[in-house]
């Protein structure tokens, strides 16, 4: 039910392509059975990396495309691509007007295995040796250029980027472009690929990384006292988003609706560091809730950002608390980190989707891997087996929150 | 090693073939890499990068406009390796 006079925002379509699942209705399944998508990499350049573990995709984007479809596509579009057709088939869609359709998919990093490839080929081979490909492969609106023309969108198409917010940025911008009436149907989520050796010693350098390396499946353990934190990943999630109008008129089913969107920065002296405060994350989730016309007590679930780092964790715990207050007691919470890992940029979109798939289901997967809680964090975290939520209008929450002090945090409210 | 015309004819399907996906029998030497084939810049540069490896010939940026046809790619990958 609309409790202000913006324009109703619905979900209508859900793909995804992660580590624990090729598809999104896949990766329901594992995230509610409570399966880890987090393994060895067994390639032999991950021998000697500091870590050498990932939340590598369930499926390879190149064996389910046609082979000159994805020799021209950086892993982020082929992952995109995989997903943006599961999810317009999920939506039912068959043709939309092009000019009322828009596209706005995320990455943080972009393409930086074609960027690295093609350096590798330059070197070995020299400058007539690169790929005529290798800039519309790397180009981080790469993905969302290929889900604009594949679907023929002509109302806008966009790349968000927030380190790890990109994927919820990407949701906020599509609930936008139909609320401001530029389009009728967007294509939004987020894409990540960058399991290379790279990225992998630099996230390492920086101490961010897990370095459980003997024990990959329990490395993301958010909220425990023993994690040491995140699990690079990769993967994609889109959603198909539509005003509740065009879904009505054309008898979609609709999965939940985009209630609300809240967007801040933290403006603190840290480009990597967590607000230890979660102030910025805070006035995120009670901006959001404000747009959606919804009070604490709606709010029945919130999927954490939680990466499963010391501070990071801690500070979100406050800040959640902080933003609902004494309705905190209502709402059950998890990460579905521990067992997806952190797909960056993909990350908002992957766990909205699982929200969505929550409000829908009425059911809430479970956190693994937490074993001993920290202590006074004062959340209700579902563990063991999924919850089950009430009946009735619920709203639940996604945070994401990103480096550089990104803070976005979505609210979604049952149909 | 000069390769016969048909030999090369053959390659180059091959290589057409790997890069854009049009069947082989597709691929004859009257065929228009542009209008008939569909091949865009983009592919025709990787198909030209592709032929110097394979032929062990040097194929000029400026020559490759002149490549109209897959005819003309044979007789010139030909003349440059004979």
């Amino acid at each position: 039910m609309s409790t202000n006079n913006k324009t109703r925002v619905v979900v209508t379509g859900l793909g995804a392509t992660t580590p624990v699942g090729g598809t999104a209705v896949s990766t329901w399944s594992a995230l509610l059975a409570g399966q880890s998508g987090v393994r060895t990499i067994t390639d032999e350049w991950a021998a000697d990396l500091p870590v050498n573990f990932a939340g590598v995709a369930a499926v390879d984007p190149a064996d389910v495309l046609d082979r000159v479809e994805a020799r021209k596509l950086d892993r982020i579009a082929q992952f995109a691509l995989v997903a943006a057709r599961e999810a317009w088939a999920d939506a039912g869609l068959t043709t939309v007007d092009p000019v009322r359709l828009g596209v706005s998919v995320a990455t943080g990093i972009g393409g930086a295995l074609t960027l690295l490839s093609s350096w590798d080929a330059m070197q070995k081979s020299g400058p007539r040796r690169v790929s005529p490909h290798t800039i519309p492969m790397l180009m981080p609106n790469s993905a969302a250029a290929t889900v604009g023309i594949e679907f023929t969108a002509r109302a806008g198409v966009h790349t968000p980027v927030a380190a790890c917010a990109s994927g919820a940025e990407s949701m906020a911008q599509g609930l936008e472009m139909i609320r401001s009436g530029r389009a009728d149907v967007v294509v939004v989520g987020g894409t990540e690929a960058c399991v290379h050796p790279l990225p992998l010693a630099a996230f390492a350098s920086m101490m961010a990384l897990s370095r459980r390396n003997d024990d990959p499946a329990s490395a993301s353990r958010p909220w425990d006292k023993a994690r040491d934190g995140f699990v690079f990943a990769e993967g994609c999630a889109i959603l198909i988003l539509e005003s509740f109008e065009h879904a009505q008129a054309r008898g979609a089913r609709m999965y939940a609706e985009v209630a609300g969107a809240g967007l801040t920065s933290d403006g603190s002296d840290s480009m990597v560091q967590p607000d230890p405060t979660g102030a910025g994350a805070t006035r995120a989730i009670e901006a959001a809730l404000k747009d959606a016309g919804a009070s604490p007590d709606d709010v029945v679930h919130v999927n954490a950002h939680a990466t499963s780092t010391p501070q990071g964790d801690i500070a979100e715990a406050l800040a959640i608390r902080n933003a609902l207050g004494s309705a905190i007691d209502g709402a059950c919470v998890t990460s579905t980190k521990s067992m997806t890992g952190h797909l960056l940029g993909a990350a908002g979109a992957v766990e909205s989707i699982a929200v969505v798939k929550a409000i829908y289901e009425r059911l809430v997967p479970p956190t693994i891997n937490l074993d001993d809680p920290e202590d006074g964090l004062g959340l209700d975290i579902v563990t063991g087996s999924p919850r089950t939520l009430r009946d009735g209008s619920i709203v639940a929450l996604n945070n994401s929150f990103g480096f550089g002090g990104h803070n976005v945090a979505l609210a979604f409210r049952s149909i | 090693m000069a390769q016969s015309e048909q030999e090369i004819l053959a390659g180059l399907a091959d290589i057409v073939n790997e890069i854009t996906g049009v069947a082989v029998a597709d691929i004859a030497s009257e065929k228009s890499f542009t209008d008939d084939l569909d091949i865009d810049s983009l592919s025709m540069v990787e198909v030209v990068m592709a032929a110097e490896e394979k032929f062990g010939v040097t194929i000029p940026d400026e020559e490759v406009k002149n490549l109209v046809t897959v005819g003309d790619a044979v007789s010139y990958i030909a003349k440059a390796s004979a």
